[in-house]
C-alpha cells in the first residue's frame, strides 16, 4: 500500500485527465537502433516533475518534451553522452538517476564498499579478541559440587 | 453514535497502553508476580478495544457516513461495497489505524500464547509493545484523528483514488502490515531480554516464530505490491528502487539478517549482542519506513516543511524509540559473554558472512535512499538516486552471497569442510554450468540474463543438495527408510532449503525478463502485431460503463501458429470524481510467462496506442516469493518451536483436574 501511496501521489502530481502513458507511438523513431538508444537513455533520466520515474516510464508532459528532445538531437548525430551533458547543463544533476561520482557523492558511492571492509575488520577483530583470551579457569570445588547438585536435581 | 463509541474505544486503548506500559515494568522491579500478570489481560483488552474502534470506522465507509471528513475525501456512495471495506486503510488516518490495530493484535497473541515463557520476560516484551501501542495512538488521535466529523456534511464524498480500487488493495496493505508491524514484536522480545537480563537461547528460541510470521508476512506483502504495481501501471514494471519500496526492502533484509543470526545464537549461544541487535535495527526500519511514508517528506524536503506536525511527531517517536533501545542496548549489551567458539569455515562462519553481506545491503538501501535528503538539506544540491545507483551496488552484494547460500548449507557447524561442500554441490554446479552453455548457444545473450539463469539453477539445485545426502545418505539406503529418515528431518531444514530455493525460482524469473519483446505502436480494429511468439489481433474497440467509472476496452485474440489461444481485453479507465485515468492491463499467463497488454486512448478515434509485451517465465519472479514464505511456513511448524505447547499438553495430560 505504501508503493501505491507514493503512485497515487505521483500520480496526483503527474497526470492529466486522459491517460497517455509513457513513450507513444507518434513519439517514436523510424531507425529501430536509434530509438531503441533513445529508449536506453531515457531510462537513465529521471521525469523531474515526478516521484523517481525515469521519462521513459512517465506519463507528464515534461517527460514527453525531454522524450521529443532527445530524439531530435539523436537524429541530429549527437552522441549520448553529449545530450546527457547537455540535459545536466539545462537541468542539473537531478535528472540523471546514476547519480554522477564526484566530492559530493563520494561518500553515496563509497558506502557500500567502506561498510563491507569495515564490517570485515570488526568481524576480524573480535575473532583475534576472542582467540587472545585466555581459556576459563577449571572449575573451583565449589562450582563443582554446585555441578553435580543441579546435574543430580535435572536426572530425577 | 457508533463513530463516537469508536473515537472513545481508541482513547480507552490509549489509556490501557499507558497503564500496560508502566504496571508491568513496575512489577518486574519489584518481583510482584501479581503485577507482571496485569499485562495478558490489559494486552488482550486493549485489541479489543482497537478491534472496536477499527470496526467503526469501517461501519462509516460501508454506509458513507459523509459527516466524517475520512470518508468524505475517500469514499462515494456509488464505490463498490468492496473498495469501501479497504478503503478504510487506502488513506493516511486509516491506514495508521489498521497499523495499531496489527501492533495490538500481535500483542494479544504474545498475551494469549506466551504461558510457557518465563513471566517477567512475558510481562517485559507486553509492557514495551504497550509504549509502542501508546506512541501511535497517541499520534493518530493528536495529529491524524479518523473520526473528525464535519458540520454541514457533503451530500457526496471525492471517492477513494482510482490507482487504489483494485483487489491489490485488499490484500496487499494488510499483509504488508503484519510483516513491517509484526516486527515490533522482535524488537519488544529484545527490549525485554535487555530489561531483564535474559540474553540467551532460550530467548532466541522464544522469538524465532515471531521472526518468522512476521518475515513471511512481509515476503508476500513485499511481493504482492510488486505485482499489484506491475498489472496497475500498464507496462509491467515491478521494481523500481522507489523510496517507499525501499522503505519496505530494508526491514525485510534486516529480518532476513536477524533469522540466520538468530539460529547461530540458538544452537550455539554466539552472536548475541549482535542478534539483539539485529532484532532492534529490523522494527527501527520499519519505523524508518513509517517515517519516510507518512511524514511527507518523500515529495521534497518542503512539503514536510509546509506541515511538519505529523512528521514530526513520528521522527519524535522514532528517536524516542530507536534512541532509547540502543542506549538500553549499550548499558546492558556489555554485560554478554561471548559465546560458543567456531573456525571462520563452519556453519556459524558462513551465516556471520551472510549477516556482513546483508547488513550492507541494508545500509547501501538505507544510504541510496536518503542520501538525496540529506545532501539537499546540507547544501541545497539536488541530486536523484535510481535505479542504476542500485543495480550497480546492491547487486553486485547480493549476486555473490546467492552463490555461496548452497554451500553454506552443507557446512557444519563449529568446524565445516569447505572442500567436501563444493564436492557435494558437484551436481547443481554442473546444472548450473550446462544450462549457461546452452543459453549461451542457443540465446547469445545478454550476458547478465544468461549468469542469472546459472545461478538461478545452482541455487535451487545446491538448496535441496543437503536435504538430499541426508534422505538418501548411505544409512538410509542401506536400511531401506527413505521416507521416515525424510519425515524424520526437522521442518526448519525444510524451510531453510524451500526459502533458499525460492530465491533461485525469483532469480530465474529475472533472468527472464532479458529474453522478452516489446512494441509499442497504435491499432485499429483490424489490425495484428506480433510480439514474441505470439500474433495479437485487435477485433474491436468499444466503450464500457461501471459502477464508479467509464472505460474504453479493446478486445483482442491471441493467437499461436494461426489459432486462437485466448482472448484478452485491456482496457483504459476513466474516473470522473477524481478526473483520473488508470489502466487495466490485459494479462495472460501461458506457460508461467504472460503476454501483457497496455492501451491508452489513441490520437484518432476508434484507435488505440497499445504497449505489447511477452514476458517469458515473469511469473516466477512472485512464485519465488511465494515458495519463500511457504519455506517460511514449514520453518514455523517445527516442532522444536513448539516446545510450549508441547509442555502445556503434558501438564495436563498429568494432572487433568488441575486446571490452569
Amino acid at each position: 500500500m505504501m508503493r501505491t501511496l507514493a503512485l497515487a501521489g505521483l500520480v496526483f502530481l503527474a497526470l492529466a485527465p486522459g491517460l497517455t502513458f509513457a513513450v507513444t507511438p507518434d513519439e517514436m523513431l523510424a531507425d529501430p537502433k536509434l530509438e531503441a538508444r533513445a529508449e536506453a537513455l531515457s531510462t537513465g533520466l529521471r521525469c523531474m516533475v515526478c516521484q523517481n520515474e525515469s521519462i521513459d516510464e512517465s506519463d507528464a508532459s515534461l517527460a514527453h518534451d525531454i522524450r521529443v528532445l532527445i530524439r531530435q538531437q539523436m537524429l541530429a548525430g549527437r552522441s549520448d553522452a553529449e545530450i546527457r551533458a547537455f540535459l545536466v547543463a539545462r537541468y542539473g544533476d537531478f535528472i540523471l538517476l546514476k547519480p554522477p561520482f564526484k566530492p559530493e557523492t563520494f561518500l553515496l558511492w563509497g558506502a557500500p564498499v567502506l561498510l563491507l571492509l569495515a564490517g570485515a575488520a570488526a568481524i576480524a577483530a573480535s575473532a583475534m579478541q576472542r582467540k587472545a583470551a585466555p581459556p576459563s579457569a577449571p572449575l573451583s570445588a565449589e562450582e563443582k559440587a554446585k555441578l553435580a547438585a543441579l546435574v543430580g536435581e535435572e536426572r530425577r | 453514535m457508533i463513530v463516537e463509541t469508536g473515537h472513545f474505544a481508541l482513547v480507552l486503548a490509549l489509556a490501557l497502553a499507558l497503564v500496560n506500559a508502566g504496571v508491568p515494568l513496575w512489577g518486574i522491579a519489584a518481583r510482584d508476580r501479581r503485577l507482571m500478570a496485569v499485562a495478558p489481560s490489559v494486552a488482550f483488552a486493549g485489541f479489543l478495544l482497537i478491534a472496536i474502534s477499527y470496526a467503526a470506522l469501517t461501519y462509516a465507509h460501508v454506509t458513507s457516513d459523509f459527516s466524517l471528513v475520512n470518508v468524505i475525501e475517500n469514499s462515494h456512495s456509488a464505490k463498490p461495497l468492496i473498495y469501501k471495506i479497504t478503503g478504510v486503510w487506502g488513506n493516511h488516518e486509516g491506514s495508521m489505524l489498521l497499523w495499531v490495530l496489527i501492533l495490538s493484535l500481535f500483542a494479544a497473541a504474545v498475551a494469549v500464547s506466551g504461558r510457557a515463557m518465563p513471566i517477567d520476560l512475558h510481562a517485559a516484551v507486553l509492557a514495551v509493545q504497550s509504549w509502542i501501542a501508546a506512541a501511535f495512538l497517541l499520534f493518530i488521535l493528536l495529529t491524524s484523528n479518523p473520526f473528525a466529523r464535519l458540520v454541514n456534511p457533503p451530500i457526496e464524498g471525492n471517492d477513494l483514488n482510482p490507482l487504489l480500487q483494485d483487489p491489490g488493495l485488499a490484500i496487499h496493505p494488510p499483509l504488508l502490515y503484519l510483516g513491517y508491524v509484526g516486527l515490533s514484536i522482535t524488537f519488544s522480545f529484545a527490549a525485554a531480554a535487555l530489561i531483564c537480563g535474559r540474553i540467551d537461547a532460550v530467548w532466541a528460541r522464544l522469538v524465532r516464530p515471531w521472526t518468522l510470521a512476521a518475515w513471511t508476512f512481509l515476503t508476500l506483502g513485499i511481493a504482492m505490491g510488486s505485482y499489484w504495481a506491475y498489472y496497475t501501471l500498464g507496462w509491467g514494471g515491478f521494481w523500481f528502487w522507489d523510496p517507499v519500496e525501499n522503505a519496505s526492502l530494508m526491514p525485510w533484509i534486516a529480518a532476513t539478517a536477524l533469522l540466520h543470526s538468530a539460529t547461530v545464537m540458538e544452537k550455539r549461544e554466539a552472536l548475541k549482542v549482535w542478534t539483539i541487535f539485529l532484532a532492534i535495527l529490523a522494527f527501527s526500519l520499519s519505523l524508518v519506513g513509517t517515517f519516510i511514508v507518512r511524514s511527507g517528506v518523500l515529495t521534497s524536503v518542503h512539503a514536510f516543511a509546509n506541515d511538519p506536525r505529523r512528521g514530526v511527531f513520528i521522527l519524535a517517536i522514532l528517536v524516542f524509540f530507536i534512541g532509547g533501545s540502543l542506549l538500553l542496548f549499550a548499558l546492558r549489551a556489555n554485560a554478554l559473554k561471548p559465546g560458543g567458539f567456531f573456525v571462520p569455515v563452519s556453519r556459524e562462519g558462513a551465516l556471520v558472512l551472510n549477516n556482513l553481506v546483508l547488513s550492507t545491503c541494508c545500509a547501501t538501501v538505507f544510504i541510496g535512499t536518503l542520501y538525496p535528503l540529506a545532501l539537499q538539506a546540507l547544501n541545497g544540491a539536488k541530486i536523484s538516486v535510481g535505479p542504476p545507483f542500485f543495480n550497480l551496488t546492491f547487486v553486485p552484494l547480493f549476486l555473490p552471497l546467492c552463490a555461496v547460500m548452497p554451500i553454506a548449507q552443507t557446512l557444519a557447524w563449529k568446524r565445516g569442510d569447505l572442500l567436501g561442500s563444493v564436492q557435494r554441490l558437484f551436481f547443481a554446479f554442473v546444472c548450473g554450468a550446462a544450462l549457461m552453455l546452452f543459453l549461451a548457444v542457443a540465446r547469445g545473450g545478454p550476458a547478465i540474463s544468461i549468469l542469472l539463469a546459472g545461478l538461478a539453477v545452482y541455487l535451487m539445485i545446491g538448496a535441496f543438495t543437503d536435504l538430499g545426502t541426508r534422505i538418501f545418505g548411505r544409512a538410509a539406503l542401506v536400511n531401506g527408510h527413505v521416507l521416515r529418515h525424510a519425515l524424520g528431518l526437522p521442518r526448519s531444514t525444510y524451510g531453510t532449503a524451500l526459502a533458499h530455493a525460492g530465491i533461485g525460482l525469483s532469480l530465474l524469473g529475472l533472468a527472464a525478463t532479458g529474453w522478452g519483446a516489446q512494441k509499442i505502436l497504435a491499432m485499429k480494429p483490424g489490425d495484428v502485431a506480433r510480439v514474441g511468439s505470439y500474433e495479437l489481433a485487435l477485433e474491436s474497440v468499444g466503450p464500457q460503463t461501471g459502477p464508479n467509472y467509464t472505460a474504453t476496452v479493446a478486445h483482442m485474440a491471441i493467437r499461436s501458429g494461426g489459432s486462437k489461444v485466448a482472448q484478452i481485453d485491456p482496457a483504459v479507465r476513466f474516473y470522473p470524481t477524481r478526473q483520473m485515468s488508470r489502466s487495466e492491463a490485459g494479462i495472460k499467463t501461458i506457460d508461467f510467462g504472460q503476454v501483457y497488454v497496455g492501451i491508452s486512448d489513441g490520437t484518432t478515434p476508434g484507435s488505440v496506442n497499445a504497449r505489447l509485451y511477452w514476458k517469458p517465465l515473469v511469473t516466477f519472479i512472485w512464485f519465488g516469493a511465494i515458495v519463500m514464505a511457504l519455506g517460511g511456513l514449514c520453518s514455523l511448524s517445527d516442532r522444536r518451536l513448539r516446545i510450549g505447547v508441547a509442555r502445556r499438553v503434558r501438564k495436563l495430560a498429568v494432572a487433568p483436574q488441575a486446571a490452569e
